[in-house]
């Protein structure tokens, strides 16, 4: 039902074409440059045996903002544009059920950008992403996981955006750009410098990126070469569970305090 | 403390906010909205709170309906401690604010309902039933295909007030319903509140308003406050009963501009209250016997003034208002609550 209201308010732009242009062209368009400055920077550019990796990560990252600004979004959204967060809150329903049903929705979109990046790799640069070879239940697996962390780090991020009051439309996307960087999606974590790489082996997004790597092309990269595809999978649901945990305790404590402090009817007047 | 024979209780509310930082350096860093608030609500009431802007009736509201925590003190919505288990407490009410224009925007009347509806679980089958049926009670039913992005602040205003009926709640709060509405509209909701409390006896309503008439007309009790405290608080007509010991009498007078310095500051004049007309100015006074009206009217006479009409009126809220808090509304207003 939140994800019909999301589809709904999604797709009801005034004009298919806008919307098309919008949802999809946009997030295309971004990981194809970021593909192309790597092609053009990078030694031996699109020959590089760097370079499907980075192709399959930027493709997949396509998620993380979608969804992670989509769910912080819904926050300030239902609050101040539509003005219906305080009725969703005097409401018996689960704020996280909303809150992912709204994702849903973003994700959706999101899914049909990945797959026509991918298409486009594959076909017109060379990405040797091979059918035959993939492990669908791999892909099942990361794919259920991915979106459930996702997810998580948007209720996350949600919670934060409730508190931190003014004009913050950009924080989902400026997270996912601090992302972007940190999970070696252009610059594998083997070339960042060491504290950065930390932080990066942290973050599950990284591990998530790999086993989409490895599920495509048959390979990962350097940095978690030593890791079987198990440990893979076995560190993407730990740490998925963990962020849950987290996602929880840091989302109902943001609530309380916006309760203290009367910010779920606030108008930030943007 | 349990309260479960209760709808609705609260014990000395208080709510203290934060003035905003760029604000906080002219004036105190607090706002005392609430100040030791108790009242109780039984099932079936209507139950009014009434008073000026800034009273604290929203603030009231929000405690109850669990989206702003008390500072201080307790209450329980339909028996379950609204600080402690505010889920719970979901499940039993409703909301309404007026004044307000929420709604997806890009989504049509009704289907902004039956999305509003679906938060409850509402059977998709009876949702449809009684959208359709609110929606022709205020008037909306040839509209309901619209996107609410093309309605009238009044319209969607409506609409607002159709979805807090829409799943029937137990115990529905409306926070002043009919604001910035036109009078026939708001006639015909006031209309729909009671005949609704009619059909469903088992359910609570509490309407904040700064209406007197409207208190007056609907509620069953009401509590009047003023700058977070109740001061007064029982049936209208027992309000104003107690008032009609002090007779109310209104002087029409023409020739003069301002009473206050002839009526208003009588000694035997315990309350006094006048409105500029196209002649002169009208009074309304409650003197402390009959007998001191002869002396006023030859005050008024020495001053220059006329006395065109003279009545005694039956006393209304306002009149009771005014006797306890000691100035009107519209002093409240003007004055910004500095009276
Ligand atoms: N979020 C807030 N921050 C600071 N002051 C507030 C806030 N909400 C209400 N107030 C203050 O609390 C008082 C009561 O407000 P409110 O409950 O909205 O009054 P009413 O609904 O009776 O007009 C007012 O003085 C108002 O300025
Ligand atoms: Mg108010």
């Amino acid at each position: 039902m939140a994800a019909w209201l999301g589809w709904q308010i999604e797709s009801n732009w005034a004009d298919p074409f806008v919307f098309a242009i919008y949802s999809l062209v946009k997030p295309l368009a971004g990981a194809l440059i970021l593909v192309f400055m790597y092609a053009v920077i990078a030694k031996d550019g699109l020959h590089s045996p760097l370079f499907p990796g980075v192709f399959v990560g930027n493709a997949l990252f396509i998620y993380v903002p979608a969804v992670l600004a989509g769910i912080s979004w819904t926050i300030i959204d239902d609050r101040e544009h539509y003005g219906m967060l305080k009725y969703v809150y005097t409401a018996p329903v689960n704020v996280f059920a909303y809150l992912i049903g709204r994702g849903v929705a973003k994700a959706i979109v999101a899914t049909v950008a990945v797959v026509i990046m991918l298409l486009l790799g594959t076909l017109a640069l060379g990405v040797p992403v091979r059918l035959a070879g993939i492990n669908w239940l791999f892909v099942a697996a990361t794919l259920v996981l991915g979106s459930a962390m996702l997810s998580l780090f948007g209720i996350l991020l949600g919670g934060v955006t409730m508190i931190t009051a003014r004009h913050n439309y950009g924080v989902g996307e400026a997270v996912a750009g601090g992302l972007y960087l940190l999970c070696g999606v252009v610059f594998p974590l083997d070339t960042l410098p060491a504290w950065l790489a930390a932080t990066g082996r942290v973050i599950p997004i990284s591990y998530w990126l790999e086993a989409f790597r490895r599920a495509l092309l048959g390979h990962g990269t350097e940095a978690f070469a030593s890791l079987s595809d198990g440990v893979l999978l076995a560190v993407i649901a730990g740490s998925t569970a963990v962020l849950a945990v987290l996602a929880v305790l840091g989302f109902r404590l943001a609530e309380r305090r916006a309760r203290a402090k009367g910010l779920l009817d606030m108008q930030t007047m943007y | 403390m349990m309260s479960d024979c209760y709808a609705i209780r609260t014990e000395d509310l208080r709510r203290v906010f934060r003035a905003k930082r760029r604000e906080a350096k002219k004036q105190k860093r607090e706002v005392v909205a609430l100040d030791g608030v108790s009242f109780s609500v039984g099932s079936g009431e209507l139950f009014g709170v009434l008073g000026p802007n800034g009273a604290g009736k929203t603030t009231t509201i929000k405690i109850l309906a669990t989206l702003l925590s008390p500072t201080a003190g307790r209450a329980w919505v339909a028996g379950i401690d609204v600080a402690k288990d505010p889920k719970r407490v979901r499940r039993h009410i409703g909301m309404v604010s007026g004044g307000e224009t929420s709604g997806y925007g890009l989504l049509t009347i009704e289907e902004n309902l039956w999305m509003f509806s679906q938060f409850y679980g509402l059977d998709t089958r009876v949702a449809r039933a009684r959208i359709k049926e609110l929606l022709e009670v205020v008037g909306l039913a040839d509209r309901s295909r619209t996107k609410i992005y093309h309605l009238s602040t009044g319209m969607r205003q409506k609409m607002n007030f159709v979805r807090g009926f829409l799943t029937e709640p137990e115990i529905l709060f409306l926070d002043e319903p009919t604001l910035g509405l036109d009078v026939q509209t708001a006639h015909t909701l006031r209309g729909f509140v009671s005949n609704w409390l009619a059909e469903h006896r088992d359910r609570t309503i509490l309407l904040t308003t700064h209406a007197m008439h409207e208190a007056d007309e609907l509620c069953g009790r009401v509590a009047i406050i003023d700058k977070g405290r109740i001061l007064a608080c029982d049936a209208p007509a027992t309000l104003k009963r107690e008032l009609q010991r002090d007779a109310i009498f209104r002087l029409r007078i023409a020739d003069l501009a301002d009473a206050r310095g002839v009526v208003g500051t009588s000694p035997d004049v315990t309350q006094f209250t006048q409105t500029a007309s196209e002649a002169g100015v009208d009074v309304d006074a409650i003197l402390t016997h009959d007998g001191a009206l002869t002396q006023l009217l030859a005050s008024v006479e020495a001053a220059g003034g006329r006395l065109l009409s003279l009545e005694k009126r039956e006393p209304t809220l306002e009149d009771v208002f005014l006797h306890i808090v000691g100035h009107g509304f519209e002093d409240e207003i003007r004055e910004g609550g500095s009276a």
